[in-house]
């Protein structure tokens, strides 16, 4: 009898704590419920400033800061590389591909941009104006180094 | 010698030349200089009349190698949907305004005619097969005159470019004011799908 109650009273309590939870957590499921259609929202505005942007982290793929509308970007044609390929960023002044982008897997050096490679999408994006759904927690590197006493 | 004198006399003898040659016997000179201008006025009316509807996104849409081909790609470009509603059509791009660039131009067409009664594109795979080859023809003739059509809507004396993108507007003075380049040496593909492009200038 003792245990059933004690159990009874665990589970009203996980009830009520996901309950709670439940209202706490930020909710990205759509509307409620899930089958009634509500309008899509807005396109965001893309950030075409052509101003680089920072790295939050060393290997981060840079970000797009300037319009990619209708570039191609398939098996026949690549408009990313028109600028940033190597033999075309003195005309251009874009950046180039990084070093990274001739070598295959295994670390090997290529002659041309790596096939694995070929897909700027892949890991460059460009970015919108939106605001973010969820709060994001991230702490650059830096800043937490920057924290540690230095030295003596 | 001989040949011609004998045409010129097989020429003069035709009862058709005789007939075309002698003056009218019934019709009156008012019949014939109206009915003339009438006719002049039909012929040219209806010429030019079929030359328009020629001139049109639906004629050139109705072969079906234009329609589920280039223009299916169109669809999804800057020319056909835009924030302002202003579109190109086919026309616009591909055949010049001027009368007589036009006429040369749909003189040339009358291969495109050839091609379709042959079915030299009527599968996809055909289609992707010639693309290069037909693409080289399109950015030739663009080349040739200066990107004309682009520039019949996209005038470099009315291009702002301190509203451009710094990018953009770089580019634009440093190769498109300057004469150095036309339009089409870097906007290739804006309208449709491009094809391997490998070894064309500007490209990798």
């Amino acid at each position: 009898m003792r245990r059933l109650v004690l159990s009874a009273w665990a589970g009203a309590a996980c009830l009520v704590a996901g309950a709670l939870l439940a209202q706490e957590a930020p909710r990205l499921t759509g509307p409620e419920p899930f089958t009634k259609e509500t309008p899509a929202p807005p396109m965001q505005r893309q950030v075409t400033d052509d101003v680089r942007r920072k790295r939050n982290y060393p290997d981060q793929p840079p970000l797009i800061p300037h319009a990619i509308e209708g570039y191609a970007l398939d098996l026949n044609a690549n408009k990313c590389l028109a600028c940033h390929a190597r033999k075309f960023t003195e005309q251009s002044q874009a950046p180039m591909i990084s070093v990274t982008h001739y070598q295959d897997r295994e670390g090997n050096t290529l002659g041309g941009v790596s096939p694995r490679r070929y897909s700027c999408l892949a890991c460059h994006v460009p970015q919108t104006g939106a605001k973010p759904l969820v709060p994001n927690t991230f702490v650059d590197m830096d800043a937490l180094v920057e924290r540690e006493p230095r030295g003596r | 010698m001989a040949a011609i004198a004998k045409a010129w006399s097989w020429f003069r003898v035709n009862p058709w030349v005789l007939t075309a040659t002698r003056p009218p016997v019934t019709l009156s000179l008012a019949f014939l200089t109206l009915g003339g201008f009438v006719a002049g006025v039909l012929f040219w009316g209806g010429f030019n009349t079929v030359l328009e509807h020629t001139n049109t996104e639906a004629f050139c849409t109705s072969c079906h190698e234009m329609k589920s081909n280039v223009f299916e790609e169109l669809k999804g470009t800057i020319h056909y949907a835009n924030r302002s509603g202003v579109r190109a059509t086919c026309p616009d791009c591909h055949v010049p305004h001027r009368w007589t660039d036009k006429i040369a131009r749909k003189m040339q067409a009358s291969k495109e005619v050839w091609g379709h009664i042959f079915g030299s594109i009527d599968t996809r795979d055909k289609f992707l097969d010639l693309r290069r080859h037909l693409a080289e023809h399109e950015w030739a003739r663009m080349k040739a005159n200066d990107s004309l059509e682009c520039r019949n809507c996209h005038s470099a004396q009315s291009m702002d470019v301190s509203k451009q993108n710094p990018r953009a507007a770089a580019a634009h003075e440093k190769d498109l004011f300057s004469g150095g380049k036309t339009c089409i040496d870097c906007h290739k593909g804006i309208a449709h799908k491009l094809p391997n492009m490998q070894g064309v200038p500007g490209w990798q």
